[in-house]
């Protein structure tokens, strides 16, 4: 039978219009940093997209400072009603600039398009959406007594999910009454100056949010600075005990989004080409760059050998490469320090005894790639079994009784997810009360939505994001 | 002639047992000072309770954490309502602690008690109705089933009150345990006597051995060591307030080791104040101690 290949199908990026450098967007202006300028680069071509402003202490001032003002002389004097309007402006003009945000996202990102295309952004638009409807019914929302904003938040986001981590920051402290400094990271700055522009097009008042762009070094700054009345973080567990530490002794509050090292446990009862899809997915969307990634296979063992060999051959087909291509299923790591890390993590991973398999396809030659890998005979005590490769790295392990299966996905630090897959129902809602994670898919994995709280157990974090849970960290309640 | 009456050995509660403190340790206890007199008198030797009585505990709670957390709902509430009727029924006994403990007129202590009492009643009614209220069905735009509910976080270190010996114990005990989570109690320093009288009612009301545990003596001391606790889940740092010794931002701190949940003490900035226990209870210092689980499954024919 003759092999079809597929033809190149890139995206155009003539939809985005990118300036040379960036400033900071403090009081509803772009106005110029005065630290150092960094360079923002696309991990696909290493090639320069745009200059960024590292925004020094005094920056951050004043993005408080403004954030400040407008949250005492317009943000919170205005009616519920009207912040809504607000809200669902931001979120009409994102679904109208949709295709520009998600060409900029692959682009900074390295994220195959049809993933920013399809998840980040629509979702993106669709928190706003959600959280809009709530501004002016917070009094219905189960929160206790007369639920009111902290003041001002500061939130700091990952480089893996850029715009939807902002607008699951954003939406929800605006609609409750904050205003907001936040800083996305580092490496992915560029799609949430865009959503200044967009703050503007939509009139939000100056100040309401702000925008800072730096390094570890300005997180600190908003994490420190006695201005701030809340903390929003999501990103590692390490810099998160960090936060919680900074802030520990103080009155500022903080919700925590942070690692995880979830299993995906498949029964023997399993529809077996469905369980595959969701392993493929769990541990290879987004580049396994999701901290609710299903990258620990726990895998009955009278079905093991079936499913890695059928893992394996759905591994095979996935298309790495050029993430502007419509058909690509594995875009780019997203920098060089990230790609370092996965590259120690896996030879650690042979050099423990676990054995490694990857599917062989060519990699482009610039940019950060990495092959779609698998580790079977892995142990409880590897490395790769423990620690959080936030790659595509797959660790097989196997179990025999429900009991094993249960104690091995709890045996870690972290509890942010699991994915269980069997056609037993009992089954299901035994080990989903079973489990310490926060987020729980049985029979699907890596499903997200504006309604459905997300967060974590344990050292994955603590407060929830998303539906009427995610209201409650960015509220005062009581006398 | 007059009986000799027979003293109590006051000593801790751990594991639904009644052990001394392993240090060997006892510090004595007054009653509150009352008129010009320096010292009230003399009441007990109570144990103080140590570093490795804490660890004890922390077993103990953890080994009770399955049990208690997978009990019905409809069971702990009853569990919870039992030990109102259990204090009820030792009314005498505690008003008399209360009294000595606090200085509190006859009628005041008799006040607290019943306020004591009735928070047991009113927490034991939330038990299967918390989940109800601060959960449901998420309406995901998809063709799923998605649920979230509220679970026990885990084990919980709990710095008790140190001026309300047995109201502000009760407020700070009940919200911790009624979800379904187990916790290891600090009691008061200086008024610790209706703790270990509580402790008493709660082995006597099918509150498993466990699920709480209470130690005696200085929180200065042991409140650090259930800080760093890699095995406790959160830490309620009430008691901080008017604690000898205790910098509560110092155990938040340590608590960020494992990213323990961490109920501050009431106040503004450093300062921690006791809260007015007679206050009516709301949800928060139960919800402080939950996790919400999410649990999604696709829809099909």
């Amino acid at each position: 039978m003759p092999k079809f290949e597929y033809a190149p199908a890139p995206e155009s990026t003539s939809v985005v219009d990118l300036e040379t450098s960036y400033g900071l967007f403090i009081n509803g202006e772009f106005v110029d940093g005065h630290g150092e300028s960094f360079k923002s680069i696309s991990p696909s071509s290493e090639e320069v997209l745009a200059e960024v402003s590292e925004a020094t202490d005094a920056d951050v001032d004043a993005a408080v400072k403004a954030a400040r003002t407008a949250y005492t002389r317009v943000w919170s004097r205005m009616s519920g009603a009207d912040r809504g309007k607000y809200l669902y402006r931001i979120a009409r003009i994102l679904q109208e600039r949709a295709r520009e945000f998600a060409v900029l996202e692959s682009l900074d990102n390295g994220k195959p398009i049809k993933e920013s295309r399809d998840v980040d952004i629509p979702l993106a638009a669709a928190h706003f959406f959600y959280n809009a409807g709530w501004a002016d019914k917070l009094e219905y929302a189960s929160l206790g007594a007369n639920p009111r904003p902290h003041g001002v938040v500061g939130q700091v986001i990952p480089w893996n999910f850029p715009l939807l981590m902002l607008s699951w920051k954003i939406a929800p402290a605006l609609a409750t009454g904050n205003t907001v400094v936040l800083k996305p990271a580092e490496t992915t700055p560029l799609t949430a100056l865009l959503f200044a522009e967009v703050c503007q097009q939509a009139d939000l008042p100056p100040g309401v949010v702000n925008i800072v762009t730096g390094a570890g070094a300005t997180g600190q700054a908003i994490v420190d600075h006695p201005g701030i009345d809340k903390l929003a973080f999501t990103g590692s567990t390490g810099v998160g005990k960090m936060i919680a530490r900074s802030i520990a002794g103080t009155r500022k509050k903080a919700t925590l989004e942070l690692g995880g090292k979830a299993a995906n446990i498949v029964f023997d009862d399993a529809p077996i080409d469905q369980a595959v899809e969701g392993i493929v997915n769990g541990i290879f969307f987004n580049q396994g760059h999701v901290c609710c990634a299903g990258s620990r296979l726990l895998v009955q063992e009278s079905v093991a050998d079936e499913v890695t060999r059928r893992l394996k051959r759905r591994i095979g087909t996935l298309r790495v490469g050029d993430p502007l291509d419509k058909n690509t299923d594995i875009g780019a790591i997203n920098s060089r320090a990230q790609l370092d890390r996965i590259i120690a993590l896996t030879e650690a991973g042979e050099s423990e005894g676990a054995e490694r398999w990857d599917n062989g396809c060519e990699l482009p030659s610039s940019g950060f790639w990495f092959r779609p890998t698998v580790f079977t005979g892995v142990t409880q005590t590897h490395r790769i079994a423990q620690e959080e490769i936030f790659g595509p790295v797959l660790s097989v392990l196997t179990f025999r009784t429900p009991q094993e299966a249960v104690a091995k996905a709890n045996n870690t630090p972290y509890g942010l997810s699991a994915g269980i897959w069997t056609e037993k129902g009992s089954r299901i809602l035994w080990m989903a009360d079973q489990l310490k994670a926060g987020v729980v898919w049985a029979n699907t994995f890596n499903k997200f939505d504006p309604t459905s709280p997300f967060g974590g157990y344990k050292e994955s974090g603590y407060g929830r994001e998303g539906g009427r849970h995610g209201l409650e960290p960015y509220v005062r309640t009581g006398a | 002639m007059a009986r000799l009456d027979v003293k109590k050995t006051y000593k801790l509660y751990i594991g639904g047992k009644f052990p001394r403190s392993e240090s060997g340790r006892s510090y004595e206890v007054y009653a509150a000072a009352k008129g010009k007199a320096q010292k009230g008198t003399f009441l007990a030797n109570a144990a103080q309770g140590s570093r490795k009585d804490a660890r004890d505990a922390v077993v103990a709670a953890r080994a009770a954490l399955p049990g208690w957390a997978g009990a019905t709902a409809y069971n702990r509430g009853q569990v919870l309502y039992r030990v109102a009727e259990v204090m009820e029924s030792r009314r005498p006994q505690l008003v008399q602690e209360v009294r000595d403990a606090e200085g509190l007129t006859a009628a005041a202590a008799n006040s607290v008690v019943s306020q004591a009492i009735d928070r047991w009643v009113w927490y034991a009614g939330w038990s299967d109705k918390f989940v109800q209220v601060l959960g449901g069905l998420n309406p995901v735009a998809g063709p799923y089933f998605n649920i979230s509910a509220a679970e026990p976080t885990g084990v919980v270190a709990v710095l008790a009150p140190q001026e309300s010996s047995l109201l502000g114990l009760v407020s700070v005990i009940a919200p911790v345990i009624v979800s379904g989570n187990t916790c290891v109690v600090v009691t008061s320093a200086e008024r610790p006597l209706p703790a270990i009288t509580l402790a008493e009612c709660l082995a006597t009301s099918d509150v498993p051995g466990g699920v709480v545990n209470i130690i005696t003596g200085r929180a200065a001391e042991i409140a650090p060591w259930l800080a760093s606790h890699r095995d406790v889940n959160a830490i309620d740092l009430s008691g901080a307030a008017g604690a000898d010794g205790v910098d509560w931002g110092a155990l938040e701190e340590a608590s960020a080791d494992n990213l323990k949940r961490v109920l501050r003490p009431a106040g503004t900035g450093t300062a921690a104040v006791e809260p007015d226990w007679t206050d009516t209870p709301d949800l928060s210092r139960l919800q402080a101690f939950l996790e919400t689980k999410t649990v999604w499954h696709p829809k099909g024919r």
